[in-house]
């Protein structure tokens, strides 16, 4: 099968472990490995592996545009939006995983069609990809006029970046509750769990439907939801059955991340590459399918 | 008039926002502010009880926006200033901007022990809004006293003023308290608060050891209105540390009339210690936690103790109020099997 190429701009945690999910990505080839410290752990790896290695950022990848057609950013919002700029001019897809949000939100089993032809996409937050999914399970059945999802991480999990501006994740994760999950109005929580041994990640979502009576429709389209995420986050999983109050359903999740690069209690960090990888993977088959 | 020994800060406006399952009334809290003020408080908290921003599915929803009842209480005030409490991660900083358009003076910036750094941001931007800006080290009795001056330290050097030991759990013994608020003072330079939690009945013991190790602000309910058994309770506070010599600067007839006349017909249940919240205290657990778990018990047939003991063993923190139902009904689900 032809493979699109792929770089990866970050070459901290986020953008380390998501090496390793591109590699499992059918229409995807791991091409190169962008970084500012040439000593990083990140490039170190990506070497090993046998693939190009870039170590004075952004411009030495503008020298070598030819190792790529798809180039994932995991730095921050800030240098998102230039590098963002450069690329794109360069006719490069760009997926953004930092809170910069200048292309469209994208959840991948809710709204990834939508977005292929766009030149940069963004892949919200990590509460985000874990609980938008099942906002939309519910909205597609029925209204949902206001949806608020709590997202609890292990402490370990949370890096200096998500603490310092921790407000962007609220502001981000509500905005895409609307815009993504079809809810009329939206909240996000978050909150760190510092226990030893980490905690797996906790989601739970609470929404408030506009009607009662379609319960068994909604824990149908609930347990599909959570079928098409496992598909590529396989530790994804419903924490006992959805629970009805009235017209408040409440969802509780848990999120085990596969290991590769994090442990699998970060199942924030693992859901956010393993969502990106998959949006890329998706946009590969789609673009190579209508060129020929 | 002679000098305060320290500022008792009244909290039955947000923590007993818990206690009231967030039905505060703009009366309600017109008639206690008027209460509090004249009784020579100077700060006293109005705020959901989960900080700014807290009326949620998850904590429960404000009857009244808190914006309201901030206006309410700062419009009735003379010289008493209102606090607010943000929790980053539930409360942003927009919500602290409105609280101060509403009259806020004071905001308290919670995290949980261990977690400090987010609230960096936030802190500073209450030194840059004008106002007291207090750090709020909640579930306190979960670190070390080694990793509590630590954390501290941090929310120093983001400008905080006044930092809290915070008893959520109203876990802590005396000789705890007593060994925290001293090694605080020892290695900061900012004033040392104490805030405590009466589920194993050591609010006062626990207040009079905090002022003793040299705390200057201290919390207190009236008719103890809190989460769980509520807190140290304002007017019993006044008159305990006024006959140990202490000038609290709070009238006793007056402060006793706002908590009798006021606070105590509206009280949904009498402020006691109940076999849940001495559980709660005897296994650390968040004291809101309280009417969640009871509420889950009775939903799934199951003991609210078990609850209780399952989510201190989990090390849950403040703001977990999910993991009650999960518990609730995982311990349903094994039942029936």
């Amino acid at each position: 099968m032809k493979k699109l190429k792929v770089g990866i701009i970050g070459s901290g945690n986020i953008g380390t472990d998501l090496m390793y999910k591109i590699e499992r990505n059918d229409a995807l080839q791991m091409s190169v490995m962008v970084g500012i410290d040439p000593e990083s752990e990140g490039l170190k790896r990506a070497a090993d592996r046998g693939y190009e290695v870039v170590a004075n950022g952004i411009d030495g990848l503008m020298e070598k545009l030819e190792l790529v057609d798809i180039v994932f950013d995991a730095t921050s919002a800030k240098a998102h939006k230039h590098h963002s700029e450069l690329l794109v001019a360069a006719g490069k897809k760009v997926i953004d995983l930092t809170p910069a949000a200048i292309g469209p939100f994208t959840v991948p089993t809710v709204n990834l069609d939508e977005h292929f032809e766009k030149p940069n996409l963004n892949m919200v937050t990590c509460g985000g990809q874990a609980t938008i999914p099942i906002v939309n399970a519910i909205s597609r059945v029925v209204e949902v006029e206001y949806a608020e999802i709590v997202a609890t991480v292990a402490s370990k999990s949370a890096g200096p970046g998500t603490r310092a501006n921790i407000d962007e994740f609220t502001h981000t994760t509500s905005k895409a509750i609307e815009q993504v999950g079809g809810a009329k109005k939206g909240k996000a929580i978050i909150i760190l769990n510092p226990a030893e041994p980490p905690i797996l990640m906790r989601d739970t979502v609470h929404a408030l439907m506009a009607d009662e009576g379609q319960e068994q429709a909604v824990i149908k389209s609930i347990n599909d939801m959570v079928k098409e995420v496992q598909s590529y986050v396989p530790g994804y999983r419903l924490r006992g059955a959805p629970q009805f109050d009235g017209r408040k359903v409440s969802v509780f999740l848990e999120v085990e991340g596969a290991g590769d690069f994090f442990p699998p209690y970060s199942g924030n960090l693992d859901i956010m590459t393993a969502a990106a990888a998959k949006v890329a993977n998706e946009m590969a088959k789609q673009l190579m399918a209508t060129e020929v | 008039m002679t000098q305060r020994s320290f500022e008792i800060l009244d909290v039955t406006l947000r923590d007993g926002s818990h206690a009231m399952k967030h039905a505060f009334t703009e009366q309600h809290v017109r008639d206690t502010a008027k209460g509090l003020d004249l009784a020579g408080v100077n700060y006293f908290e109005v705020s959901h009880g989960d900080g700014l921003g807290g009326s949620s599915l998850q904590y429960g929803l404000s009857k009244v926006d808190e914006l309201k009842l901030i206006e309410a209480a700062a419009d009735v005030c003379k010289t008493s200033k209102v606090s607010v409490l943000l929790i980053p991660g539930i409360g942003i900083k927009e919500d602290l901007q409105e609280a101060v358009k509403a009259g806020a003076k004071m905001v308290r910036v919670a995290t949980h022990v261990t977690e400090a750094d987010v609230a960096a941001q936030h802190i500073a931007l209450g030194r840059e809004l004008g106002l007291k800006t207090v750090g709020f080290l909640m579930m306190a009795h979960m670190a070390s006293v080694e990793k509590i001056v630590e954390q501290a330290k941090l929310f120093e050097s983001y400008g905080a003023e006044v930092i809290y030991v915070t008893d959520s759990a109203g876990y802590m013994l005396p000789h705890e308290v007593t060994e925290r608020i001293t090694a605080l003072k020892q290695s900061v330079g900012c004033e040392i608060g104490f805030h405590g939690h009466n589920n194993l009945s050591m609010a006062m013991a626990n207040t009079i050891a905090a002022v003793e190790a040299g705390a200057t602000y201290i919390d207190g309910s009236l008719r103890a209105l809190g989460a769980g058994s509520g807190n140290t309770q304002t007017e019993v506070m006044v008159a305990v540390l006024e006959r140990l010599g202490y000038n609290t600067g709070i009238d006793l007839y007056k402060i006793m009339d706002v908590a009798n006349k006021v606070v105590a017909p509206f009280m949904q249940r009498p402020q006691e210690i109940t076999g849940s919240s001495l559980i709660m205290g005897y296994s650390g657990v968040y004291s809101s936690f309280l009417l969640h778990t009871q509420t889950a018990a009775e939903k799934f047939g199951v003991d609210e103790r078990d609850i209780l003991v399952e989510l201190g063993r989990m090390k849950a923190v403040g703001g977990q109020e999910d993991l009650i139902y999960d518990v609730a009904q995982s311990f349903a689900a094994k039942k029936t099997q």
